[in-house]
């Protein structure tokens, strides 16, 4: 909507600099300046303010008893060395580990089914697939939570009418699978679009070229329609890592029902927000949510790096 | 449901919450630079003179009865203006009210504190001493339980405005399906909880996943005082004899999977009070409104009882919840705040929240005929603010709780309530949550 608007006026502006650029340099670089300022203002203040403050915060500590003081780094050195941070670390690894390959490889296969045209009502599939991402995940992981009791929810039911022994999805051994369940259901559908649409504008000359080869169906998937989506597995993956180390919704409205199997430091960002809201050490909450920003990065940058490569 | 109990707080405020992103934006905690020395001194006449000059008072709270206060309040004192702003409930305000005390404006001049809650404010004196505003007169105004919970560094720091004393509730028809008495001690509540597993599998005595302050609240009962504070100097001790007891019979319940693994609040709890499958529930004495609207299927079925006992022949109890109206250090209208609390939490403002469905901490009203009298349709025609009151009166003194009791219940399920569904034993359980609070204290600048 708004990227309509703008090339006019930009053209309109280009004649002058153009001409006055050796002259009056100065001027022409305000008046660009002039067009990108409502931007730059709001862009300053929700975005880079934020976290100019929080690495402002991170440098000190507040105490209930003491109150401020400047601190250093001393706050970094106490997130490297807790435990607690790293072991939610490592359990978001965990799930990033298993979860993301598992969904990616479901909305994959999901998509080359719909983009193969043999099924009947392709539609229909496509948005009951696609269904569960409109889903808020607050309301998502209250359903699943209602669904995993083994009392009275659908577990339970099960249980009852066929006399097996499903364990509590809710209890600690079984609460990671769980909420990778959730969150699976919820993003098939998401990253099926990716795939499908992706799959969607690979010329049909080149289906059309390797008929006449006499590819078989498998070949055209293996030796066509995967190279050619690549960049969107990547973008796909990238979305994933970063979601899954900012796993909190889920394990923050289930830990309700499932206090003793999910800590408050369950996720990294989970733990940021109990020392923040419950412990008001909004100082070292600050700090915990810098390091993981830059493990975030990191991590994202590197399957980027590894997924471009290979394409090129 | 009524508002004022903690857990139920806590849980409701993770809903709400998804906010993770607005973390790095809640800057700054409770400023320390009230220099509390000698409490203000401000006299009835002052407060009188107060009452007459006027003025405007924002009042932050959530409990729902006081809409109704203020209405009266401002009709019979026509030169004062109160707008009442409800802030968020526990811990939402009290983030609200934290950081509106640290950036020194926006501060409220009366706010709503739960028990549990007052020390960490007294302690960080962001709240007004109301000794020297003639609180200290008003010891037997109140009962016992909710004024030794407003007291902390020799000070008073609020008024009580509700409690929470403790009763047993429980499906009488369980108990009678199943020939069995209804338990006077806890021993008998283990016995009792046996019987019906076995009688029905599908039975438990009550359900329980870990309750920082359920645990507190029957250590409270069984005469245990984990918690020693003494201005920064604290205590944390889960090894005295209160604390033990409590630990034993519970670790009975756990080892033969004798609670429902249900949460409080949760939908299946819900349901569970209501088809009989959880036959009882210690709770305090704000409970019965939320039976009437949360299960009304079961109208008819449920008595309250006292709580168990520890040693057959006591009556002791404990509380549960509760909150008191506190006047924050910051707030310049002193004089006029606390013709507000004294109105809401001592004069005519008490009976309109009892009519209104609140439970009291004043003794007259507690020991009034007409509060004894009422008969709960729900409980049967039950009088039961007979036993409420007798419980109000036989809460242990001596308790407090920590003063950064907050954080300390929040990380309850990290450690003891591992011992509900793991082979870590309760007292061990108790011991690492000990562990736990020690550290946050000392990193807060506390000695522990």
């Amino acid at each position: 909507m708004t990227t309509a608007s703008p090339p006019p006026a930009a053209l309109g502006t280009q004649p002058k600099p153009a001409k006055r650029a050796q002259k009056r340099g100065q001027k022409s670089s305000w008046s660009g300046w002039l067009f990108i300022g409502p931007f730059m203002a709001v862009f300053a203040l929700v975005f880079l303010a934020p976290i100019a403050y929080s690495i402002y915060l991170s440098f000190f500590r507040n105490q209930l008893v003491g109150g401020n003081g400047f601190v250093g780094l001393a706050n970094y050195a106490q997130v490297l060395q807790d435990s607690q941070f790293w072991s939610s670390l490592i359990r978001v690894v965990l799930f990033l580990a298993v979860q993301v390959p598992v969904m990616l490889l479901i909305a994959m296969l999901v998509a080359l089914a719909l983009d193969s045209g043999r099924l009947y009502g392709k539609s229909f599939f496509r948005i009951s697939i696609f269904l569960p991402y409109a889903v808020p995940a607050v309301v998502a992981s209250l359903m699943w939570g209602f669904m995993y009791g083994t009392r009275f929810g659908l577990v339970g039911n099960i249980n009852e009418a066929l006399g097996t022994n499903i364990p509590n999805p809710l209890n600690p051994d079984l609460i990671l699978a769980s909420i990778g369940n959730i969150v699976t259901w919820e993003f098939i559908g998401y990253n099926m679009l990716i795939f499908y649409s992706a799959l969607s504008v690979i010329p049909k000359s080149l289906y059309e070229a390797a008929e006449i080869d006499g590819a078989s169906q498998f070949r055209l998937v293996t030796a066509i329609k995967l190279p050619a989506i690549r960049g969107a597995m990547v973008v796909a993956a990238i979305f994933s890592v970063i979601g899954s180390f900012q796993l909190f919704n889920e394990p923050a409205i289930l830990q309700s029902l499932a206090p003793n199997s999910i800590s408050t430091y369950f996720t990294p960002n989970l733990y940021a927000y109990s020392l923040s809201f419950s412990g008001q050490q909004y100082n070292y909450s600050a700090t915990v949510a810098i390091v993981m920003g830059i493990i975030t990065m990191v991590i994202a940058y590197a399957v980027q790096l590894r997924g471009m490569r290979k394409e090129g | 449901m009524k508002s004022r109990i903690s857990p139920a707080v806590l849980r409701g405020s993770a809903l709400a919450l998804a906010a993770a992103l607005t973390l790095s934006a809640c800057g700054g905690g409770g400023g320390n630079d009230a220099g509390g020395a000698a409490p203000e001194e401000v006299s009835a006449d002052d407060v009188q003179a107060a009452l007459e000059t006027g003025g405007d008072l924002t009042v932050w709270a959530w409990e729902p009865t006081l809409e109704k206060v203020v209405e009266d309040f401002e009709a019979e004192y026509p030169n004062v203006n109160i707008d009442l702003v409800n802030a968020g409930t526990g811990n939402d305000q009290y983030t609200a009210l934290q950081n509106a005390i640290a950036a020194g404006s926006g501060v409220p001049d009366v706010a709503q504190v739960e028990y549990y809650a007052l020390p960490q404010f007294a302690l960080a004196e962001s709240v007004k001493d109301l000794t020297g505003y003639g609180a200290g007169d008003l010891q037997d105004t109140f009962s016992p339980g909710p004024w030794s919970s407003v007291q902390a560094n020799e000070g008073i720091y609020g008024l009580p405005m509700d409690s929470g004393p403790m009763a047993l509730f429980y499906n009488t028809d369980v108990f009678e399906k199943y020939g069995v008495e209804v338990p006077t001690t806890w021993e008998e509540y283990v016995e009792a909880a046996r019987t019906l597993h076995e009688a029905d599998p599908n039975v438990y005595i009550a359900n329980d996943t870990g309750d920082a302050g359920f645990a507190t609240s029957l250590i409270w009962q069984a005469g245990g005082q984990p918690y020693q504070v003494d201005g920064t100097d604290v205590t944390v001790n889960f090894s005295d004899e209160g604390s033990t007891k409590f630990a034993e019979t519970w670790q009975q319940l756990l080892d033969e999977d004798l609670l429902a693994p249900i949460s409080s609040w949760s939908d299946e709890w819900y349901q569970g009070l209501g088809n009989g499958t959880i036959a009882t529930l210690s709770t305090g004495a704000w409970m019965p409104g939320n039976f009437t609207s949360g299960i009304p299927q079961a109208a008819g079925q449920w008595r309250a009882a006292p709580l168990p006992q520890w040693e057959e022949g006591q009556t002791a109890s404990a509380e549960n919840g509760g909150s008191s109206l506190t006047i924050p250090a910051a707030s310049e209208q002193g004089a006029l705040a606390y013709a507000f609390l004294d109105y809401a939490n001592v004069g005519d403002g008490v009976q309109t929240r009892i009519d209104g469905g609140a439970f009291p901490a004043t003794s007259a009203q507690l020991q009034s005929e007409e509060f004894l009298n009422t008969e709960f349709e729900y409980f049967g025609g039950q009088k039961a603010n007979e036993i409420f009151a007798e419980s109000a009166q036989n809460v242990p003194e001596g308790w407090s709780y920590l003063p950064f009791q907050v954080y300390a219940n929040s990380i309850f399920n990290d450690t003891a309530g591992q011992a509900y569904v793991s082979d870590t034993p309760l007292s061990e359980g108790l011991k690492n949550w000990q562990d736990a609070s020690v550290k946050y204290g000392n990193e807060q600048g506390f000695t522990v």
